[in-house]
């Protein structure tokens, strides 16, 4: 690919790309790199976040009514799976950083499993929404059992007899949006987190050369943080 | 250390053999597979040429259909397809990528001395996304194009029924070529600058790149979740948009502009760099208030986050809001006065040579000065009521991206081609070229400033017969700056084959770039050169054994 810069490359380390100077030059620029990328992450999912703020903002007798038709304990549950995923994510770096080879992929591979287990549970959810016809837009059409089911949730004597709102697809159209978002991006994670572990396996890291462990973590850790603002904004509104 | 600047290696010393990066490695693959910065420059190059080739030949045809007031040559539903493929190729295929992604990609590495961008991967990732980007906006065309107008408003978008999907998508994906390419110029210049090299002594153009990638970085995902929400309420029918279904559609405009406002500074800060570049060499001079310059490019990137509401006016935004985005709007004339009173001061006293790059520098000085100062009379809350929509808002916003941004790009591709390709254009055909598009551009947009005044809705398809003869000079000029870029094509490529060869340094520029053989060597430097003041111009002279400018040699006091 790149015969030419190969001269000089005899006396680098392998891992050292021909633009950089050194290991450190490399890793820092990585890093620097990572970061911005994850900014733009940030900024993406600002904008649906602030969709969110918008129509709660205006409408929150949407939210309210809304919300209800989620599932609190499987919310909490895949919460408590993908802060669990980031401490062995963040486990996972330090053992490449100490070169424990076997510790980084049973780190990684027990990451990747609470991944699974998150779209699992998340699948679950959106079978039951599907079921109970609680879609977006156009594709809103609840079955009477669910839009019982949400009315007889809460005890209070006053909202017993509520109906509901008009326009509550908003607010499935947000959830939506947002956890999809969400999944597609720990897919994006489980890749990157199975490309790691298979080079960790072949053991291509040493505390000299952990970058892709490293940034594979940050870009996880930003996945779990995303997930901890949307659990409390979509399934526990007061 | 206050020694002047005396370069480690100057370029007579360079090696006369080393193979150019143009003749390292032959065929289609090794060039659309190739990690060479200068190489997917030059693929950049060709590809933006292509759509602005594609821009022009639909702006050609809106200004004939314009012609008469009423039906001349198509439709008005082709009409409304083509003004909107005219918009969207040229902004989201021509001026966004334009400057930062070829000149830029081709320059910055070596402006820095260094061998390649940080991350060459990204890089060429960051151009096969473009070109797939510009696949679907062609697919779209193809399927009858969409007829929205670039901006995409909804709930038009979501229920027209042409092709929008497709080149929205188109859209989007651009977005991520953008956004790589500034992840990839912000590391590069924080990790790769040379020993000698501190912030302050950057050539102002990175300095232009390095605001531009900040906002490329921060602006464009909103612009990819904007137009992900308006694909998935089209396909899928969410409605956040939708009022019918209790959406908003003000807030498409708000996400819109807080992208598309950005991206205007996306477009025009890299050509202000480069204007900074030209004005020092063709002067002859060191730049003005060098700091001046580079802090304004931040404080634009900075103030272009907090305007974007000066699109809305009329929208129905509270007026407290209006007031702001008014006050704001304002504030952004202070950094862009700052640069242009520094360029004329540059000017002030140096030796001008009217090679075409200062033509064309020239003809941005006075061309953004009267878009952006038009630009006041829109921010001003009670005459943008009255121009709101109509021809002056065409006009300003012509003057700014194309008097502006297309004619920065102008000098600098005319400024860079004999580094790109390693020879050099006939130089009289230049100028008259150059003299051909600026008459050409006053003529078609001057009128349109006027029209637009008394009244002239933009986008219509017919008009009152009252603004006929300004139409009419407005597409003359049109046609002429048409002859002229048809003109700077036939000698650009004629220059590639019969071209004298160049120099390595025609110009007489004291940055890194003009150190390394034209065209470079595919490692660029040998060594990371030590960088020394960039506008320092005073040790370069002009050999005419060379053809080109070499530094002073150190013993030689007679030769000076």
């Amino acid at each position: 690919m790149q015969e030419s810069h190969q001269q000089h490359g005899e006396h680098r380390s392998a891992h050292l790309a021909h633009q950089f100077d050194t290991l450190d030059q490399q890793y820092q620029s990585g890093k620097l790199g990572i970061w911005i990328f994850l900014v733009t992450e940030i900024l993406l999912f600002a904008g649906l976040f602030c969709v969110y703020a918008v129509y709660r903002a205006n409408h929150p007798d949407i939210f309210i009514y809304a919300h209800r038709f989620l599932n609190k304990n499987l919310g909490a549950l895949n919460t408590a799976v993908l802060i669990f995923s980031s401490f062995t994510m963040a486990w996972a770096v330090r053992a490449a950083q100490l070169g424990k080879k076997r510790a980084l992929v049973n780190l990684l591979a027990i990451t990747l499993l609470c991944a699974f287990i998150f779209l699992g549970v998340k699948y679950v959810e959106y079978q039951n929404k599907w079921k109970e016809g609680l879609l977006w837009g156009t594709h809103y059409h609840p079955i009477e059992e669910a839009a019982h089911a949400g009315e007889a949730a809460p005890a209070d004597s006053a909202e017993a007899h509520y109906t509901g709102p008009p326009n509550v697809h908003v607010f499935f159209g947000i959830y939506f949006l947002m956890t999809g978002l969400h999944a597609l991006h720990i897919i994006a994670g489980m890749a990157i987190i199975g490309w790691v572990l298979v080079k960790a396996r072949r053991g291509a890291f040493s505390p000299s050369y952990f970058y892709p462990v490293d940034y594979a973590g940050l870009y996880w850790h930003l996945v779990d943080l995303i997930w901890i603002f949307l659990f409390p904004l979509l399934y526990l509104i007061r | 250390m206050n020694t002047v600047s005396s370069p480690a290696t100057p370029a007579a010393a360079e090696p006369e053999h080393a193979a150019s990066y143009l003749q390292d490695g032959h065929g289609i693959k090794s060039w659309i597979m190739t990690l060479d910065h200068k190489r997917i420059g030059v693929l950049y190059l060709i590809s933006i040429l292509a759509a602005m080739f594609l821009g022009g030949l639909f702006a050609m045809l809106i200004r004939t259909e314009l012609l008469t007031p009423t039906k001349t040559v198509m439709e008005a539903e082709t009409y409304n397809r083509v003004f909107t493929l005219h918009g969207a190729i040229m902004i989201f295929l021509f001026i966004i990528p334009g400057i930062p992604a070829a000149l830029g990609n081709f320059v910055l590495p070596l402006m820095l001395g260094a061998r390649d961008v940080a991350f060459p991967r990204l890089n060429r990732l960051s151009w096969h996304l473009y070109v797939i980007g510009a696949l679907f906006a062609i697919y779209s065309l193809i399927h009858g194009g969409a007829d929205t107008g670039w901006t995409f408003y909804t709930p038009y978008s979501t229920t027209t029924t042409s092709a929008v999907v497709p080149i929205v998508f188109g859209a989007f994906i651009l977005g991520f070529s953008s956004i790589l390419t500034g992840l990839n110029f912000i590391v590069t210049i924080h990790r790769f600058r040379p020993p000698g090299m501190g912030w302050f002594r950057m050539p102002l153009f990175l300095w232009a790149l390095y605001a531009t990638a900040i906002i490329q970085v921060l602006a464009t995902p909103v612009l990819g979740i904007t137009l992900l929400l308006l694909i998935v309420e089209r396909v899928l029918g969410v409605g956040i948009f939708d009022p019918t279904l209790g959406g908003d559609p003000v807030l498409f405009q708000h996400f819109f502009w807080f992208y598309s406002h950005p991206a205007v500074y996306i477009m025009i800060l890299p050509a202000m760099g480069v204007i900074s570049e030209l004005v020092s060499t063709f002067s002859r001079k060191h730049i003005f208030g060098y700091k001046a310059i580079a802090y304004s490019s931040v404080a634009i990137a900075f103030l272009s986050f907090l305007v974007w509401g000066h699109h809305m006016f009329v929208s129905g935004q509270s007026p407290m809001a209006n007031m702001i985005f008014s006050a704001l709007t304002f504030s952004v004339a202070i950094p862009s006065a700052v640069k242009v009173f520094n360029w004329v001061a540059t000017m002030y006293k140096g030796s001008i040579k009217m090679d075409a790059p200062m033509t064309y520098t020239v003809a941005f000085i006075l061309l953004f000065g009267i878009g952006g100062l038009t630009g006041l009379f829109l921010g001003a809350l009670a005459t943008d009521v009255h121009l709101h929509d109509t021809y002056f808002v065409v006009a300003h916003f012509h003057y700014t991206m194309m008097g502006g941004v297309l004619m920065a790009f102008m000098g600098g591709l005319h400024y860079w081609w004999p580094k790109i390709f390693g020879r050099m254009y006939n130089e009289k055909l230049a100028n008259i070229a150059s003299l051909m598009i600026v008459v050409g551009f006053n003529i078609t947009f001057l009128s349109q400033f006027i029209m637009g005044s008394l009244g002239m809705p933009r986008r219509y398809y017919n008009y009152r017969p009252e603004f006929e003869s300004y139409h009419q000079w407005s597409t003359a000029g049109a046609y002429l700056q048409a002859i002229g870029f048809i003109l700077v094509a036939v000698y650009l490529i004629h220059s590639l084959r019969r071209g004298r060869l160049a120099p390595a340094n025609p110009w007489g520029s004291a940055t890194l770039e003009w150190r390394c053989a034209s065209p470079p060597p595919t490692e660029n430097f040998a060594q990371q050169p030590t960088a020394g003041d960039p506008y320092d111009l005073k040790p370069l002279v002009f050999d005419p054994k060379l053809g080109g400018f070499t530094y002073r040699a150190e013993s030689a006091e007679g030769v000076a």
